[in-house]
């Protein structure tokens, strides 16, 4: 790998691990936001 | 009420009665320790050149094995017994129950490495270039750094799922310091290179978390 | 306030990208090593903005062991998992920066990066001791644990700097003096990383935020009317 190959890699990287963590939160969010919505379901005693 | 000192000496000889009665734990302590030995020797099997620049690393490799194994059961007969609950209702302070698990874990653990410490001169032919009297300190140093951490870790990892990896999951990376200026200095006395630095090192780490310890362990203990 | 995140969403995007293009372009290429020395850029940045996270950390669990306010701990995980996350990047383009510089991937004695290393491992325990810990201890343990990694670290720093004096090892970034211009390109990429870690520590907080309100929702139910999954 030439020395901008690195340069990329790098770059590449850092944003890529990134990504990746706010992906877990994207996904997280999203399922707990399907389990309030079962919470909010019928089934709730008053 | 009895002062602290007096709960501390007591908790400890009554942890040491014990231990000495039961000689379980003891006895297979000191077959580990055996057996790390004869394992290391097998593994690393260099000339007696090489061993002394590597000894030092796998001595306190060694070592602190048999401090782990030391360390996971140091709360297990308080919670058989549920003693711990007893001693988070009684007014006596936390410190001394800390205090005095650690002196015990660390007379054990000593002891586990005056056993072993003979065998490694053998197996590798050592001799110490430097001054002997700064190996022993250095030993003293640290052995309870590993101690003093491991004994709050250990009553940490008791409200955790995994106890047994938690207390070295928890232990390792914060001794790595401590761990450095273990093996760096004992290199450097078996090799008569100065160890002052990392010697100074170890005590002002023993210090800051000897204090420091202490001052949280009350927390840990009634932690709900 | 929930207005003011997507506002900031964009501009911290348009700061990035800023500083992106400086990094690449804008900053001069370095004598010596040429445009790999661009990794620096981000490099640096990220361990500077890792550190600050895990400060943060420390304050908030001081607070939390001193008034036990709950806002307390969720900053201090949020800090340390984010700060986790840049020091991972640290530990990534360290030695991809390392590899065509010195021909190594990894050296033991390079302070800065193995100082990293022992901080990550540090506060990956942290966040094991926090997964692993039944939920009412563990804001305390957790807490005691960030303040003992906490003063681990000048203990790290010194342990290392100490060994590398005996090894000596390839210096990473020069010593001296640093260029203004580089410099500022540096600052101008700090910024925009504090920015984004932020948002994220944002995010992350309202995540955790409704993860307890859901888990506190969960218990009360089961509270109330413990028989219900049965029908």
């Amino acid at each position: 790998m030439s020395g901008n190959g690195y340069l990329f890699a790098a770059y590449a990287a850092t944003w890529i691990i990134h990504i990746l963590y706010l992906g877990t939160i994207v996904s997280r969010y999203s399922r707990l936001k399907r389990e309030i919505e079962g919470l909010k379901k019928p089934g709730v005693r008053s | 009420m009895t002062a602290p000192t007096g709960i501390t000496r007591a908790t400890l000889l009554k942890d040491l009665r014990l231990e000495w009665r039961s000689k379980d734990a003891i006895n297979s302590m000191l077959f580990f320790s055996l057996l790390v030995v004869v394992v290391f020797s097998f593994s690393f099997d260099p000339t007696a050149e090489e061993s002394r620049q590597i000894a030092g690393g796998l001595i306190w490799v060694a070592f602190l094995f048999a401090a782990v194994v030391a360390l996971n059961q140091t709360w297990a007969r308080e919670i058989r017994n549920q003693v711990l609950d007893a001693y988070r209702v009684s007014p006596a302070p936390a410190n001394s129950l800390f205090l005095a698990k650690t002196l015990g874990n660390f007379i054990f653990v000593t002891v586990l490495e005056a056993l072993m410490t003979p065998l490694f001169i053998v197996f590798y032919r050592l001799r110490a270039l430097g001054p002997v009297w700064q190996l022993l300190l250095i030993a003293v140093l640290g052995t309870w750094a590993l101690v003093v951490n491991g004994t709050f870790f250990a009553a940490i990892s008791l409200r955790t799922r995994s106890r047994e990896i938690m207390l070295p999951l928890l232990l390792f990376p914060i001794s790595i310091p401590a761990i450095l200026a273990m093996v760096q200095s004992t290199t450097a006395i078996l090799n008569d290179e100065s160890a002052h630095f990392y010697i100074v090192l170890l005590a002002t780490y023993d210090l800051v978390f000897t204090t420091v310890c202490l001052l949280l362990f009350e927390t840990v203990l009634n932690a709900e | 306030m929930k207005r003011a995140f997507p506002i900031l969403g964009v501009l911290t995007a348009i700061l990035l990208s800023y500083a992106l293009y400086m990094a690449l372009v804008g900053a001069p290429t370095e004598q010596t090593m040429g445009d790999v020395q661009r990794i620096f850029y981000y490099h640096v940045p990220s361990a500077w903005t890792a550190f600050t996270l895990f400060l943060l950390n420390f304050v908030a669990s001081i607070l939390y062991l001193v008034r036990r306010n709950p806002a307390a701990d969720i900053i201090a995980l949020v800090s340390a998992e984010v700060g986790v996350v840049f020091c991972a990047v640290v530990l990534v383009t360290g030695p991809i920066w390392a590899r065509p510089v010195w021909g190594i991937w990894w050296a033991p004695g390079d302070i800065r990066l193995t100082s990293t290393l022992v901080l990550w491992l540090i506060y990956v325990s942290y966040l094991v001791l926090r997964r692993f810990s039944s939920s009412g201890q563990t804001p305390t343990l957790a807490a005691a644990l960030a303040v003992l990694g906490a003063l681990c670290v000048p203990f790290v720093y010194f342990s290392i700097w100490f060994f590398r004096t005996q090894h000596p090892q390839p210096v990473m970034g020069g010593g001296g003096s640093i260029d203004p211009r580089m410099l500022h390109v540096l600052l101008i990429n700090w910024l925009a990383f504090l920015c984004f870690a932020f948002l994220v520590c944002w995010s992350r907080y309202r995540l955790e935020t409704l993860q307890r309100e859901v888990d506190q929702a969960h218990a009360l139910e089961s509270l109330l009317d413990p028989h219900g999954s049965m029908r």
